[in-house]
């Protein structure tokens, strides 16, 4: 499984506005292995959505990229691509999900057609082809009464079925990649469900890679096999889901663990992360999380910290993990999860 | 709660609220829904969108009229509130809105903002009293007194939620209606805006109906719960009762669509599907008390077998 399909190297994405640059991404490398999810989470303004932005070549005019980031996709570089490539790669080997299905479906265009356009675009079969095949797509992501509804608008479904369609649609062309940008975020958490179950489902039947965007940490538990954690356009943690859930190690993991209730937290034990995230247009020297981090050590007001190596699959960049730093004792909760981690490691052994 | 009887402060009984009333695109927003909030408690309403959990919060504060049914609010029926009693009303029950953005006027300074219901009740009897009060109210919901000149663009969405509060909260009122307060938020924000209206509520003792979709965040902050599906109460309860001992199949769907942060808890989830004709086959169902303060609605029959599954 550990066959990378893409790889991103030291991207960085800036957008030139009238105030300055934002500095959106700052250096994010990671990679997709075949057949696997991997979740990107981090709040907005994080540069998870400008991140996959970038991978599907949709960023906006005003967005730049300097000559040493790389977005390696079966050995070709994406960032090298013309506008005419582009449209090769994108719904066809890299398809997306978008987040909100009312306004990502076309409202004056019959579904069954929405579906058919990118085998229409980019497998040249014909339209009546192509529609057959739309009918399948349209079976397959549990449209019920699927020949009745081919002809249907996007208004007359519900928000369910329309990520549905929206699904079927990225699925059409059968892509190697599907990027999912909060996916369910527009859904109720019942339809939520069933619209998870559904991905969980196709990718099994066709081995595609997902990258997966979210701030809800419970769906990652539930779809993710790697997770990312961004803030302030940087990584700043990523292991299997795992070591994420019950080992994390950056602060920012620990406040994003602890600020998200369950049904069992008890009152007076939901701990928000103080303050709000560093404008990108100056990103502060240093750690970027460092004010807002009751952790946070002289260091990290100075120099920004590499990532420190905790497993070979888990990496965190924060000073804390140096062997010079002091040893710091992490919220209760955390110290739970560590808990479990230690367990769930003698197991294995 | 405790456990002396608790005053109600807001009183649902037997609310309608039907659209279009009579024609064959009739709906029932609201379908024969009563319960009390008690003073001093969180009640928290929950619901799919179109469930009528955000009709019912509009409803209570005289925004939209009601087919049928009683709503009171201490002691008094609010639909027949006029003049003295009305304005004394509308100062005592506030709403905090879902997007920040959208519920304050981009083009008023924070302070006339805040200010706006101390101005139209006439609670300061001078200009210094009215700034001391808008410092007061910053300061409550954590902002700074430099930030009372400044205009709502200004500010990031949690600030903007907490110049909300502290609107809602600038009048002195005994009830506020949270209608997805934090749903607009980033997960990071959302637990600081939470925090501070738990805060709120225990040092001005207030009552708070908090509507939203949030599962999670609901059970963490309310004492009861009310399940809305369709225009009707089906279960209600204190919060524990409800999550831990869901009475009603839909309660009990909803509970398992929750995705839970732990892999290994998710990796085992299994989601309960929802068959809806026990809402749709005509029998009559009423709130019947299966545990004590334990409400579920179902058909006598359908309330024991409901108990008996508890045991």
């Amino acid at each position: 499984m550990s066959n990378p399909i893409l790889k991103v190297e030291n991207l960085h994405v800036n957008f030139n506005t009238y105030a300055g640059t934002v500095k959106a991404i700052r250096d994010v490398s990671f990679d997709l292995n075949e057949g696997e999810t991997l979740a990107i989470v981090g709040e907005s303004g994080s540069g998870k959505s400008v991140t996959t932005k970038t991978l599907m070549g949709l960023n906006a005019k005003n967005a730049s990229i300097p000559d040493n980031s790389r977005l390696l996709f079966k050995d070709k570089n994406l960032l090298a691509l013309t506008e005419e490539e582009w449209q090769h790669v994108r719904g066809n080997e890299i398809a997306m999900i978008f987040q909100d299905p009312m306004t990502s479906l076309d409202p004056t265009m019959k579904i069954g057609h929405q579906i058919a356009e990118p085998l229409v675009k980019h497998r040249g079969i014909s339209e009546k082809e192509a529609l057959a095949r739309a009918l399948e797509l349209m079976k397959g992501v549990g449209i019920p009464d699927a020949e009745e509804h081919i002809n249907d608008y996007p208004h007359q479904w519900s928000g369910g079925m329309r990520q549905r369609a929206v699904i079927a649609i990225a699925l059409a062309a059968d892509p190697e990649i599907l990027i999912a940008d909060e996916p369910t975020t527009a859904l109720d958490v019942t339809i939520q469900a069933q619209i998870l179950n559904l991905m969980k489902k196709l990718q099994k039947e066709s081995n595609s890679s997902i990258i997966f965007i979210t701030h809800d940490l419970g769906v990652v538990a539930g779809m993710a096999d790697r997770v990312a954690v961004m803030y302030a356009g940087k990584i700043v943690e990523y292991g299997t889901v795992d070591e994420i859930f019950f080992n994390p190690q950056h602060p920012y993991t620990w406040g994003l663990l602890n600020s998200m209730p369950t049904t069992d937290t008890e009152e007076g034990s939901l701990q928000a992360i103080p303050g709000t995230p560093p404008d990108l247009l100056e990103p502060p020297l240093g750690d970027a999380f460092a004010p807002r981090n009751v952790y946070a050590l002289a260091i990290d007001s100075r120099e920004e910290p590499p990532f420190f190596k905790v497993s070979d699959t888990h990496y965190a960049a924060t000073w804390l993990l140096d062997e010079r730093a002091p040893k710091v004792t992490p919220p209760k909760q955390i110290l739970t999860r560590w808990a479990h981690w230690q367990e769930l490691q003698g197991q294995e052994a | 709660m405790t456990e002396e009887t608790p005053k109600k402060l807001v009183e649902l009984k037997d609310l309608q609220l039907y659209f279009n009333k009579g024609k064959s695109n009739e709906v029932r927003a609201i379908d024969h829904v009563s319960f009390d909030i008690y003073e001093g408690e969180v009640f928290g309403l929950v619901g799919e969108s179109g469930s009528g959990k955000t009709t019912i919060g509009r409803t209570i504060l005289k925004l939209y009229e009601p087919t049928d049914g009683t709503i009171t609010f201490d002691g008094k029926d609010v639909t027949k509130l006029k003049g003295k009693q009305l304005s004394e009303f509308r100062k005592n029950s506030q709403m905090i809105f879902q997007d920040p953005q959208a519920s304050l006027n981009g083009r008023m300074k924070v302070r006339d903002i805040i200010a706006e219901g101390i101005d139209v009740n006439h609670l300061a009897k001078s200009n210094d009293e009215r700034n001391n009060r808008v410092q007061e109210l910053l300061d409550l919901v954590g902002l700074n007194k430099d930030h009372s000149s400044r205009y709502p663009h200004e500010f990031s969405g949690g600030q903007r939620q907490r110049i909300g509060i502290a609107r809602a909260l600038a009048v002195d009122p005994k009830f506020i209606i949270a209608d997805e307060p934090i749903s607009a938020l980033d997960v990071s924000i959302q637990a600081q805006v939470v925090n501070l209206m738990k805060e709120l509520q225990k040092k001005h003792s207030l009552t708070y109906l908090f509507i939203a979709h949030d599962l999670s965040m609901v059970k963490y902050i309310s004492d009861r719960i009310g399940v809305m599906h369709w225009g009707k109460l089906l279960e209600i309860g204190t919060a524990d009762a409800v999550y831990n001992h869901p009475l009603h199949p839909y309660t009990k769907s909803l509970l398992s669509a929750i995705p839970v942060p732990d892999p290994e808890v998710e990796s085992n989830r299994q989601h309960i599907d929802y068959d809806s004709s026990i809402e749709t086959d005509g029998k009559e169902r009423t709130m019947l008390e299966v545990n004590p303060g334990h409400f579920v609605l179902a058909t006598e029959e359908e309330a024991a077998a409901y108990k008996l599954e508890q045991q």
